[in-house]
């Protein structure tokens, strides 16, 4: 696999800045500054680091309400996503969506989706936009969702769909291996999900999803097939979260210690940063200076989101509709 | 424990006058919160009954990955199942995966065929993705086959606004199942009134929907000892009063009820109903209060078209029309989506001040 200087700087810059965007986000959420309940990623930042790495703001993606990831992955503003996470005016959705609802259409990012399994199809639909157009070639959907998505019958509808269509369209299956407390060895039928893809006629690969390399060489592939017109790809991206399902959730009720280990030595910006520096491929100091530029760029994102004004009352009527201003303020 | 103390002993189970028992009736009880009661409920009809059993997501919170055994971690959504599993296992503690078409699907086929299955639907948003289920197949079944069969079907889930869940998470939408004939829809709204409506629906052989607001759960109240019913179909005042009504149901009757206080200290004498079921419901009790405080004001967080407040109102109109000294008035959620932002979420749901000021206009006060 071949890499450029600035992807390599970029892939390790996206994963560094998801791992700091969840931490920090973390923290002004047990500070009582994000208004309500928030999933973070980190652990699992290779997936979308390694999968967006292929995209442009042509190509969309739609994600799950643990979705910080795949839109720093996609390039929207820290700024405008912690002060949505803060409830705030200058929010990406203005403070009227939240964690779960970040999105930016501007980036091609379809939002982050509180239902699971709801925003897969989205996915396909951008898809069947693309191809409408004959634009395969330029724009692809990727359905980010977890292995408890799987379960949900729109998920398999969406496959199908994407299927017979020949959408460009790559399904990232983000095994974490839970889903909130649930084991997928529990509610998941098999131990390889990507072999379901064999059942739609696509293919289906799994993936080591703690290393970006692994990831990013699987999603090149299943990228290149869509924009060549081949169609949809399945990829099983095994990862795992550090966090709990929740902010406030504690993991250790239903995991093992031994299990979160092994997964913390698999890390994958520390996998990263040995492989780079056994191959001399970037220095430490280039590493360092990209890790300095993101510390303070959280603190702007904090210091902005908190100086940032509330929402007026006057938005919890707008955005209804597009061409209708309704007139039911509450009947009061 | 503490046993409610009998000045002028009233059974709180026989009474059907003012609940809202307490200190002051004859029967044993605890003094707990909602989500206790619920669980306990769940607990005596599991007891009761061999053929009711449990299903929902992380209803018994994961499994040891060596044991193979259930570990309650989280004690099910809300903590509603909590310690459930371990006393009855997990056939009767069914953890399910993220499917909730197929699982109430399942729940339908299964009560078809003579168990009495009750789903945990966790969130009440989710209950679109199983709707056509409960829509097509759950309320339908028994008219469509000729009455050949029944369906003894229990759900429940979490509804309302106020923990910044935001929009997917915080529906209230209780007229799109009120909607469906064939499907029964409860609103209990403290201890007492969860405990003695559970044990209804689970008992009774039609489906029933029972939706806990989430700012309920929390929420402390007596609640009697011993396993009871309260009739599906039945309201209750909250208060007595003659200058006007106010309707609640779930949440908003507490809403209601916060109001009437504070109107009290104005010298304001409200009526407070608290409706418990919303389909069937109970139109008496409406009328009733109606006829005699000749105003009257529905408080809904569900957003107003097509909602129980609106049919609340259209019920007073067709029978109590020539009752009313002033037009009837919904206090709801607005014809939006829930916001994520605080202020604005709770400009979203009714307070108890905009029930106060709908009231004061109303009296021209
Ligand atoms: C339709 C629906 N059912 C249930 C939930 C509650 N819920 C939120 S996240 C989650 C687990 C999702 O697991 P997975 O898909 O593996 O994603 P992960 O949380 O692991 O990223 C559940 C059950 C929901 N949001 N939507
Ligand atoms: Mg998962």
């Amino acid at each position: 696999m071949r890499l450029t200087r600035e992807k390599l700087h970029w892939l390790y810059e996206t994963m560094y800045r998801i791992r700091r965007f969840e931490e920090t986000m973390l923290e002004q959420t047990f500070r009582g500054n994000a208004m309500g309940v928030t999933h973070p990623s980190d652990g699992q930042e290779a997936v979308p680091t390694g999968i967006c790495a292929h995209l442009t703001e042509k190509d969309w993606i739609g994600s799950t309400h643990r979705g910080h990831g795949h839109c720093i992955a996609k390039g929207l503003d820290t700024k405008a996503m912690m002060a949505e996470i803060m409830g705030r005016y200058t929010g990406q959705c203005k403070g009227k969506g939240g964690s779960m609802h970040i999105a930016d259409f501007s980036k091609g990012m379809l939002g982050a989706n509180a239902i699971v399994g709801a925003s897969v199809p989205l996915a396909v639909g951008a898809a069947l936009t693309a191809k409408y157009r004959g634009l395969e070639n330029e724009s692809v959907g990727v359905a980010f969702f977890g292995d408890g998505a799987t379960s949900q019958g729109v998920v398999h509808e969406s496959m199908n769909l994407a299927a017979i269509w020949k959408l460009p369209v790559i399904f990232a299956c983000e095994n974490n291996q839970y889903a909130e407390a649930t084991p997928a060895w529990y509610a998941v039928s098999t131990d390889d999900i990507a072999a379901r893809a064999d059942s739609y006629g696509i293919p289906g690969v799994q993936v080591d999803g703690m290393n970006v390399f692994a990831v990013y060489e699987a999603a090149e592939e299943a990228i290149r097939r869509a924009r060549a017109g081949e169609g949809p790809t399945l990829l099983e991206l095994k990862t795992y979260r550090y966090h709990g399902h929740f902010h406030a959730d504690d993991p250790k009720k239903y995991r093992k210690s031994d299990e979160e280990e092994e997964y913390l030595e698999r890390d994958c910006i520390q996998h990263f940063e040995r492989l780079v520096s056994q191959q001399n491929a970037m220095t430490e100091a280039e590493l360092e200076a990209i890790r300095d530029s993101i510390e303070q760029e959280m603190q702007e994102a904090v210091d902005f989101a908190l100086n940032s004004p509330m929402p007026p009352i006057e938005e919890l009527y707008s955005d209804v509709y597009v061409n209708y201003s309704n007139p039911l303020v509450g009947l009061r | 424990m503490t046993t409610a103390e009998a000045t002028e002993p009233t059974s709180v189970l026989t009474d059907s006058g003012v609940f809202v028992p307490g200190p002051g009736y004859d029967v044993p009880g605890t003094v707990e919160r909602y989500r206790d009661s619920f669980n306990r409920t769940l607990r005596d009809e599991l007891n009761r009954d061999a053929d009711v059993f449990i299903m929902g997501e992380d209803i018994s919170g994961g499994f040891d990955r060596d044991t193979l055994e259930p570990l309650d971690a989280w004690g099910g959504p809300f903590a509603a199942t909590k310690g459930l599993v371990q006393d009855f296992g997990p056939d009767r503690i069914r953890d399910a995966p993220i499917s909730e078409a197929g699982f109430v699907g399942a729940a339908v086929g299964a009560a078809l065929t003579g168990l009495r299955p009750v789903v945990d639907l966790m969130y009440f948003d989710f209950v679109t993705v199983a709707y056509d289920q409960l829509l097509s197949n759950a309320a339908k079944s028994r008219y469509m086959f000729g009455g050949q069969t029944k369906v003894p079907l229990t759900l429940f889930a979490r509804s309302g606004g106020g923990t910044g869940h935001a929009a997917q998470h915080s529906e209230s939408f209780y007229s799109m199942l009120a909607h469906i004939p064939g499907l029964k829809v409860v609103v209990p709204s403290d201890p007492y009134t969860v405990r003695g409506l559970l044990a209804a629906a689970i008992r009774d052989d039609d489906p029933v929907f029972l939706v806990n607001d989430k700012k309920l759960i929390n929420e402390v109240g007596f609640a009697p000892d011993e396993s009871y019913e309260l009739p599906l179909g039945k309201g209750r005042y909250l208060k007595h009063g003659d200058d006007v009504t106010l309707i609640g149901m779930s949440y908003t009757s507490v809403v209601c009820k916060q109001a009437a206080d504070a109107l009290a200290e104005e010298g304001i004498d409200a009526e407070v109903v608290d409706m418990l079921c919303l389909s069937p419901f109970d139109e008496e009790i409406i009328v009733e209060s109606v006829k005699k405080t000749n105003r009257v004001v529905i408080v809904d967080e569900d957003t107003p078209r097509a909602s129980m407040a609106s049919e609340f109102a259209a019920i007073i109109a067709d029978k109590a029309f020539d009752y009313l000294d002033a037009p009837v008035k919904r206090v709801t959620g607005p014809h939006t989506p829930v916001p994520y932002n605080k202020g604005l979420e709770t400009a979203f749901m009714p307070q108890p001040d905009d029930v106060v000021n709908t009231v004061k206009t109303m009296l021209g006060v």
